[in-house]
Parts: structure tokens; sequence; C-alpha cells
């Protein structure tokens, strides 16, 4: 069919992405964006980074200023919110009830970050998603501060990081028993060291039990052993889960994400790309969601390419990207490449002391990924090894 | 066409390099990008283009001169 009307749902780095891609490739048809937040497309990584500790103004952030949307044709409406999505008529429903009829959508409406129940009315508990979320808690950044952090993933401990260099007492709580406990021991054990150096109470093996409360603020956290700590202010890191609740009864499969074949095609003219999307990776043999900026952009342009070979009779690609994340704690550059879901062993392959240190990691016999703590000349150097068969003697670095 | 980074942003990601061998290259030290042709050619432009449009700050451009 002619794709004269596409319709991207999710104003964030994916979606931009695929903006971008559209028009790069030629799409000169109408172009409409909307997201639920009231800003234009902003990037998420440096909130909890430079953003937190205020060394970033936020208006550096944008992915797409004015000009660049009316350069890019794009009908731009931010506080916007979708509510449903009719495969068979090919429309979006809006909540301020409006309808976007289009020849092909994309679905790029990212993640919602986990709540613990009964804690929403609390001022002073946050969640860490949006660039409001982001300023609210720096807000209560202040020297002498007490926070409790739940949950050491990315978000947790980066956040932890500069709370704990801008003075703030942190308390770091993590059920796993290391930082990052999806790395294993090895870089896990340099992170915990790094957090406690840094003055970090850090409670791995740690669940919390409950959020104490007066009136509409959170006083404490109190875990699972019976700890209690006080808390001026508690961030909740505790992970995400896929934004589809606007899709009940699409009929699309939004289990675990937005169920895609390896072209990233979810439907006849629906495709979803970056943290909302769970598709088919070929190299992988299995279905794969990744929550990191840097599939975001490469997934919004391979699903806007596939979007229009489809409509043009073009060439689709398979999306089988090789993921990166990237983490800064301290100073410290921690780089993940490859998927590391399932790995089966480590070894570390270069630890020449003062925190650096690099562990490859196997599945099923082969290189699954490599972790570099401040060593980016050797994570480039295992880069053609993903994927490969497990060497059997550690490869010169 | 000339290529523009934004070094400060740069998060040694690698992406450009895949994308563009001839024209970025990675700090040993840092991992941070290092332009090895501010102005490419012809025959470089469609890899500076997708390192540009793949790299995940953003902080690669190409400006007119």
């Amino acid at each position: 069919m002619s794709l004269r009307r596409v319709v991207i749902v999710g104003a964030g780095a994916a979606g931009i992405a695929a903006a971008q891609a559209l028009r790069g490739d030629g799409y000169d048809g109408a172009l409409t964006m909307v997201g639920d937040e009231p800003h234009p497309p902003y990037d998420r990584p440096p909130l909890a980074k430079d953003v937190l500790a205020g060394s970033r103004p936020v208006a550096d952030l944008t992915l797409c200023d004015a000009g660049r949307t009316t350069d890019l044709g794009l009908d731009l409406r931010p506080g916007t919110a979708a509510v449903g999505l009719d495969v068979a008529a090919r429309r979006v429903q809006l909540a301020d009830g409006g309808t976007l009829p289009y020849d092909g959508v994309l679905v790029t409406t990212g993640v919602r970050p986990r709540q613990l129940p009964g804690t929403r009315h609390l001022g002073n508990v946050h969640v860490l998603r949006t660039v409001d979320d982001a300023q609210r808690l720096r807000a209560a950044l202040v020297p002498g501060a007490r926070l409790v952090v739940v949950g050491a993933g990315y978000l947790g401990c980066e956040a932890a990081a500069v709370a704990a260099t801008a003075g703030v007492h942190v308390t770091l709580v993590e059920p796993g028993p290391t930082p990052l406990p999806g790395l294993g021991g090895p870089v896990g054990a340099l992170l915990a060291s790094l957090h406690r150096t840094h003055g970090v109470d850090l409670r791995t093996g740690g669940a919390v039990r409950a959020v104490r409360s007066r009136g509409n603020r959170a006083v404490g956290v109190t875990l699972a052993d019976g700890a209690a700590l006080d808390a001026d202010a508690v961030l909740l890191a505790l992970g995400s889960t896929p934004a589809t609740g606007w899709l009940a009864g699409s009929g699309l499969t939004t289990t675990g994400g937005v169920r895609c074949d390896a072209y990233c095609a979810a439907a006849p003219g629906v495709y979803a790309a970056g943290d909302v999307a769970r598709w088919w990776h070929p190299a992988a043999g299995r279905y794969v969601r990744v929550e990191h900026r840097t599939n975001a952009t490469a997934q919004g342009i391979a699903a806007a390419h596939n979007l229009l070979a489809a409509a043009t009779g073009g060439a689709p690609r398979p999306y089988e990207p090789v993921a990166y994340a990237w983490s800064d704690q301290y100073g410290r550059r921690i780089q993940i490449l490859g998927d590391l879901t399932g790995h089966d062993g480590q070894r570390v392959v270069d630890d020449p002391g003062d925190g650096h240190l690099v562990v490859a990691y196997r599945r099923a016999g082969r290189v699954a990924g490599v972790v570099a703590v401040d060593r980016p000349r050797v994570l480039r150097d295992w880069r053609p090894l993903v994927d490969r068969p497990w060497p059997d003697t550690v490869p010169p670095t | 066409m000339r290529v523009t980074v934004d070094v400060d942003r740069c998060c040694a990601s690698g992406q450009c390099v895949e994308a563009a061998p001839d024209v970025f290259d990675q700090d040993d030290d840092t991992g941070l990008v290092v332009l090895r042709a501010e102005r490419p050619t012809a025959a470089q432009l469609p890899g500076v283009r997708r390192a540009v449009a793949v790299c995940p700050t953003g902080c690669l451009g190409l400006a007119d001169r």
C-alpha cells in the first residue's frame, strides 16, 4: 500500500531516530509524533548523571529543537497521550478524544518505572525516568540529607554516585549480592568497593519490607532483616515495565514488551522500537528487549527503514545489533558490550589494578559480551569476538 | 562538508568507528571519539551520515562548510 501518513507514538529517542530516518530515506508524506510528556523529545541518560549533578542544563537535552522539527516536517504534539490502537482500521486513539488515521505507525512509548505499592502519595519518594523526575530529585540532594536508594541497577548506582558526591548520606539497598548483579562477581565487587569508598552505605542482600511514612512524607525504610533506615528522600530504582497499557484490546501481544518479528514489525503497518519493543533477534535466536540508549536510536532507524521498505517494495533488513551500554559512576566509565543475559561463565581478561577491569562473558560456548571499567581500548579489541566461539586462551591486551 | 564533534558528549560507544572507520577513531585511553578526517570524501559521506544517525549521544554532526 502507499505510505502517506505515518504516526509515531512516543516522543523519545527511538521515535525521533525513526522520524529522522524516514525523512532521510526519502519519505515525504505526513509525519505526526505524539508523546504524553509535555516536552519535545529529549535525551534521558544524562538525567541520572550530569542533570542530577546540576552540571548540565536541561535545555541542553533536546533531541529535536523547533528548527529541526520544522526541517523534518514533523507535526510534533507533546502532552498528547495515545490511549488506543485500532490495528484493523489503522487509527490511533488519543486521550483528548481525537483520532489519528495512519498508513504506518511506530510504537516507541518506552517504559514506566516500577513503583512500590502504597508509596505514590508520598512526595519525597522518587522515581527517575523523566526530566521532571530528575529536577524533583535534584532539589532533594542537599548536603547532609539522607537518601535511601532502592535498587542498585544502572539507574540506582548512578544516582547514588551523584548524590554521594554531592554530600548526601546515601544508603543503597540491593537484593542481589553486588551492585549491577547481572554483571557477576568481579565487576560487582569493584563497584561495591567504589561505592563504599565514596561513603555509600551499601546493603546487598537487602530487601525493602516497608516504607515508613508520616502524612504525605516518607520518613524511613525498613528492610526485611529488620534494619530501620531513616530517610529524607527515597529513590525507587526498581527497573521498568514496557509502556503498553494503551495497547490493551489492540490484539497485539504485549507481554514483556510489544512482540515484533525480526524486522521490528508487530502487525501489518505496525512497528515498534526502543525500550518498549520485544523482537525476534535472529542472531541470538530468541526474543529480546533492550532498555539502552544506543538501542533506541539504532532500532528506531531499523524500524523506520523496514516500515518504508514494506510499503515501497524495498528490502527489509533484520535487526540484529550487538548491544552496547555505558554507565558513569564517580568518574569511572563502565562499558557493556553484548547481551549478557543468561551467561554461563566469565573470565577476568585484564586486571591492571587501580579500579580498571575487563571481564569477558560466555554463553553456550560463545562470547556473549565484555564489560570494561575504564579500559576502552581492550573493549574495542574484543568487539569482533562477540558471538564468536569462546577462546581457550585470553587474547593479548 | 565538514564533520563536527562535541567530544564532551561522547559516550565512547564506538558506533561511529563501526560506521566510518576511515573518518572516526577512538582515543586509546579514554575511548572518546577522535576525528581522523574533518572533511570526508564523497565516498566517505554515506558512512559519516550513518555515524551521525547512530551516535547514541548525538555528538556528531555534518556542517555545510
